[in-house]
């Protein structure tokens, strides 16, 4: 057993842990942080992003010992005084989720994207979000969602299924 | 991008404004923070955790299973295997027996004596923690004895190995249907003789691969034995038929089990199984009389989850010259895998009523003959046999253009159902109701820009262009919304195909409705409150779905086949109504006036020429109070129904597609891609499009990218999401959608079904659309996935590109020094691989 210090969504904790322990185990398991989910075993699908001291990492691909001494940010410490994170709101504004098991890590893919990028073209978050897999939206209204996001969609979606406005780069 | 239409009709009679309005979701507040409870995410007091012992052979004999270190190792509660169960484990069954000859194996939760498919569990192990579990499991030692194993279908038609050596061959079951037997229309084999005098016809041979549904959430189970009711939490699409099963074949009272599905992450088909894991935690959990969890890796669900599609389709074709269909025989081998599943056998029977699509054919028969082999258990999968229908005669529609020499959409015209046809009974014998296949196509081909794309495919032909631009049409129906109960019972189905609902109105004002229906992603909670906002004079923000759960929603049939909304949605609307016809009596005796002279609008009971009366709410609280009720009345509003739909009905769509193809490196690319959808009247455009946009992908994977390959002695090569090609966001396109509005006949709020529509339609798009890329280089065909390799063949050696073998797509480039992948089928080292 390993001692580690973390802090998570803006709580310390202090815990020992199996040296073998991946950080997604740690936070489900041990802190009851099950927003974040477990989606396959070959870090291919993303489901578990989350942010380590701000930058996005796939969890289970971090052992819990690696997170010693940093900050983790998980889905469920987006939101800040009440108010959802505006790419939460987007996800929901348009539609970029349905079953939502990959949204989680979705959701931290693209607001470490954003971070990185603010304005990025759809080529760029589609390339941004190439690990994280999703089964259910065929992408198109994730991308959306990024673009709601990042300012560049004026209505999400309209009347007619999916449809999408344009506007002029802020 | 794309245009939008006018609301569709909205119910005038109860002043409803909901239906038609793009509502975002009610189940997003809890999915976007994190505020979920997967299966997984479960975890009880004394909960122990299971891990499963895997069959790595296809086929093999159990001699012996060495359990002591496992039992022995820390935190190691149990460590059972087959013999370790009686006849109270059940067994999995097979819903679906297709014709009363059917040979169809017992499938054990657990083998006892031999393995039948790499994957199969051989014993389960429950300890403290999942970890410790998985460490015992690795402890369990397992003597084998391998036997041959068939893993190919054409090989296992042959019958020269045997995937189940008791039952002495590999056949399952022959289904057949004739048009000329059945009265529906003329001898197919007189159309063929026919048109080989004189006119066309075409024999193709297409290969359905096999395909994982890959649902994003891995399947997890919960047992919970403590209390009067077992309690199973289960990430299943099938909560009720579960329930049933589990009473049906272990001896445990149907009222002793309560099954709840919930948050489920996905299903696409793949979660509408009984499953060994389930039956195994059901029985883990009795013995031991403590609450267990099993949760499958990635790694075992794309082995041991069920698979889907994986068909030959060998298909004749009679037409007159100026392309006229004159008769479609079709002879389908389908593989079962190495069990018959729940529906098994009726997935590829589904099909049969649609291989004859749009199309006035004179003459049809279909024959399907279903094959076990040592692989994984096939089943349902978005569409079910509608999909492997659709790709085949989209497909041999255009070979058939090509062979008369017009454009696609041209030969399809001489041959749909006109709308001026409605309702018309097709050669399969099912009866569509509505549609109006010019309008859709119509519509697809403005959007699309058909022309224009015509004249630059021309201009790149021309001019000897390296990339060739390919358009492909696909103009689909389906028959959804499963089913009539009466049309089940015909084909040997083993239920029915009803759905219930009942809605609560609570005193307080706020409404209750329970669906049989079980959502795992659709957004039933938001879909269905619009239903009974507008039909009940509510808001929206007051109706509350409650659903996937037997002790609460005590009657339904589940989530499958686009029948939520239009046989679920349907019942929703019925109980409703029964609200309505029990609060008016209520309303009349309150507001002293006639039950005749009461007009129900806006959710108010009013009295007809005065300004007089009572909201629905308002009647609600009076009933809860019961001080001043009519005689004989019930003291509550509260009502169910239940739905049997009188027919399936039929979304149909024009998709087209165009795609480059780069004829040098053998490369595909999406350009473009647009889906003019008939779905009836839309409840909730914002769902609709994200349900086309999923299926598109879904249909357009399998076209492109997707396929599970097993090495010739039955092991799974794309056996993680390494190998296994799921598309990403870099790999897919923006889409432009659309929709044309024949209201469905057959219910109330004249919906059709939407889920499987992108899946079914897209698939034969986007083959045709690379085919026709390539037709000038003498290309007919490209068998799918039309994977960079295959279509580079196909240009360079005519065929169709050939057989996948070995690594379906070898993630490791051999010039990057890496080691690897190159292809394992034989075992040869990468240096041997041409890449």
């Amino acid at each position: 057993m390993t001692r580690i210090n973390v802090t998570v969504d803006g709580m310390k904790v202090a815990d020992d842990v199996e040296p073998r322990m991946l950080l997604v185990h740690y936070l489900r398991e041990r802190l009851g942080k099950t927003g974040t989910v477990v989606g396959c075993d070959t870090s291919n699908c993303g489901a578990c992003t989350v942010h380590l001291d701000g930058q996005s990492v796939k969890s289970c691909n971090v052992l819990a010992v690696q997170a010693d001494g940093h900050e983790v940010t998980t889905v469920e410490g987006l939101a800040q005084d009440g108010h959802l994170h505006r790419v939460q709101e987007a996800f929901r504004e348009c539609h970029g989720l349905q079953c939502g098991f990959c949204t989680p890590g979705m959701i931290m893919a693209s607001v470490d994207l954003l971070g990185r990028n603010p304005h990025p073209s759809e080529e760029e978050i589609r390339e941004g979000l190439e690990g994280n897999l999703c089964r259910c939206t065929g992408y198109h209204n994730i991308v959306r969602a990024v673009q709601f996001a990042s300012g560049h969609l004026a209505a999400a979606v309209t009347a007619g299924g999916g449809a999408t406005e344009e506007v002029a780069q802020a | 991008m794309t245009a939008t239409e006018a609301r569709p009709d909205r119910s005038p009679e109860f002043g409803g404004n909901e239906i038609g309005r793009d509502r975002r979701r009610k189940e997003d507040a809890r999915l976007i923070t994190g505020r979920t409870r997967w299966t997984d995410n479960i975890t009880l007091p004394g909960m122990l955790h299971l891990a499963m012992v895997r069959s790595p052979f296809a086929h093999a004999r159990i001699t012996g299973v060495e359990t002591a270190a496992a039992k022995d190792s820390v935190g190691v509660v149990a460590v059972l295997t087959g013999a370790d169960f009686d006849e109270s484990l059940g067994v999995c069954i097979n819903a679906w027996p297709i014709t009363p000859d059917q040979k169809a194996p017992t499938h054990p939760p657990v083998a006892t004596d031999r393995i039948s498919f790499a994957g199969e569990i051989v014993a389960v192990v429950a300890a403290r923690s999942a970890a410790e579990a998985r460490d015992a499991a690795d402890l369990v030692e397992v003597e084998y004895d391998e036997l041959p194993a068939v893993v190919d279908l054409e090989e296992a038609v042959k019958d020269e190995v045997l995937a189940h050596p008791d039952l002495g061959t590999n056949k399952s079951a022959l289904w057949v249907f004739d048009s000329a037997q059945a009265g529906t229309g003329g001898n197919v084999d007189e159309a063929i003789a026919a048109a080989r005098d004189g006119g066309i016809v075409l024999e193709r041979t297409y290969r359905q691969q096999r395909l994982i549904p890959a649902f994003m959430e891995p399947r997890s189970v919960v047992v919970d034995p403590t209390g009067e009711q077992i309690t199973v939490w289960s990430a299943t699409q099938i909560p009720h038929i579960l329930r049933f099963a589990l009473a049906a074949t272990t001896g445990v009272p149907e009222s002793k089990i309560r099954v709840i599905a919930p948050d489920v992450g996905g299903g696409f088909g793949g979660k509408l199984q009984q499953t060994p894991e389930e039956m195994l935690a059901f029985a883990v959990a009795r013995r031991l009389g403590k609450p267990v969890k099993f949760t499958e890796t990635r790694s075992e669900s794309l082995m041991s989850a069920h698979h889907g599609r994986d068909q030959i389709q060998k298909l004749t074709l009679a037409a007159t010259k100026d392309g006229r269909v004159t008769g479609l025989k079709v002879e389908l081998t389908a593989n079962l895998g190495a069990y018959v599943a729940l529906v098994g056998g009726g997935v590829p029977v589904l099909g049969a009523f649609m291989f004859n699509a749009i199309y006035k054919f004179p003459a049809y028969q279909f024959n399907c003959q279903t094959v076990l082999t040592n692989t994984t258990w096939t089943d349902a999968y978005r569409g079910a046999g509608r999909p492997e229908a659709t790709y085949a005669i989209e497909r041999l529609m255009d070979e058939l253009a090509a062979e008369v020499g017009v454009d696609p959409l041209e030969v399809r015209e001489r041959n749909w159902i006109t709308h001026e046809e409605f309702p018309f009974t097709t050669v399969a014998g099912l009866e569509y109701d509505s549609g109006n296949y010019e309008a859709a196509t119509a519509r697809a081909k403005e959007m699309f820009r058909y022309d224009e794309l015509r004249a630059e495919q021309q201009a790149r032909r021309a001019s000897g262009d390296p990339v060739q631009l390919g358009i492909g049409v696909s103009t689909f129906t389906e028959m959804c919304g499963l089913a009539p109960s009466r049309v089940l019972g015909s084909l040997d189905y083993g239920a029915g195909g009803w759905e219930h609902a009942e809605i609560r109105m609570l005193p307080t004002g706020k409404v209750e409705v329970v669906t049989g229906a079980s959502a795992h992603g659709q957004g039933h909670e938001t879909a269905f409150s619009q239903i009974v906002a507008d039909r009940l004079g509510v808001p929206f923000e007051d109706v509350e779905i409650l659903h996937g759960d037997t002790m609460v929603a005590a009657k339904g049939l589940d989530t499958y086949g686009s029948r939520s909304l239009v046989v679920g949605g349907e019942a929703v609307v019925r109980a409703a109504d029964k609200v309505l016809e029990k609060a008016r009596p209520i309303a009349a005796h309150l507001l002293e006036a006639s039950v005749d002279d009461l007009e129900f609008k806006d959710g108010r009971f009013g009295v007809r020429g005065t300004d007089q009366g009572i909201g629905l709410t308002e009647v609600a609280a009076a009933a809860f109070a019961a001080h001043n009720l009519p005689d004989g009345v019930e003291a509550n509003l509260d009502s169910e129904a239940t739905y049997d739909p009188v027919n399936f009905n039929f979304p149909h769509g024009t998709h087209l597609c165009a795609v480059e193809v780069d004829t040098e490196t053998g490369e595909t690319r999406m350009r473009k891609y647009v889906a003019c959808d008939d779905i009836g009247v839309i409840i909730n455009p914002l769902i609709v499009s994200g349900q086309v946009h999923g299926g598109l992908v879904q249909g357009i994977a399998q076209a492109l990218w997707e396929e599970a390959v097993y090495d010739d002695t039955g092991t799974l090569v794309t056996g993680s999401f390494v190998d296994y090609l799921l598309p990403t966001a870099a790999d897919t396109i923006s889409f432009d959608i659309d929709h044309t509005t024949s209201p469905a006949t057959t219910n109330s709020l004249g919906t059709k079904g939407v889920g499987e529509a992108g899946t079914i339609a897209s698939t034969p798009a986007v083959v045709n659309a690379v085919v026709d890329a390539l037709r000038p280089y003498g290309v007919h065909d490209v068998r799918m996935p039309c994977t960079p390799e295959r279509v580079w063949r196909a240009i360079r050696e005519g065929g169709a590109g050939g057989d996948t073998t070995g690594a379906a797509a070898p993630h490791f480039d051999a010039s990057t020094g890496m080691e690897g992948t190159v292809d394992r089928t034989d075992g040869s080292s990468p240096e041997g691989g041409d890449q």
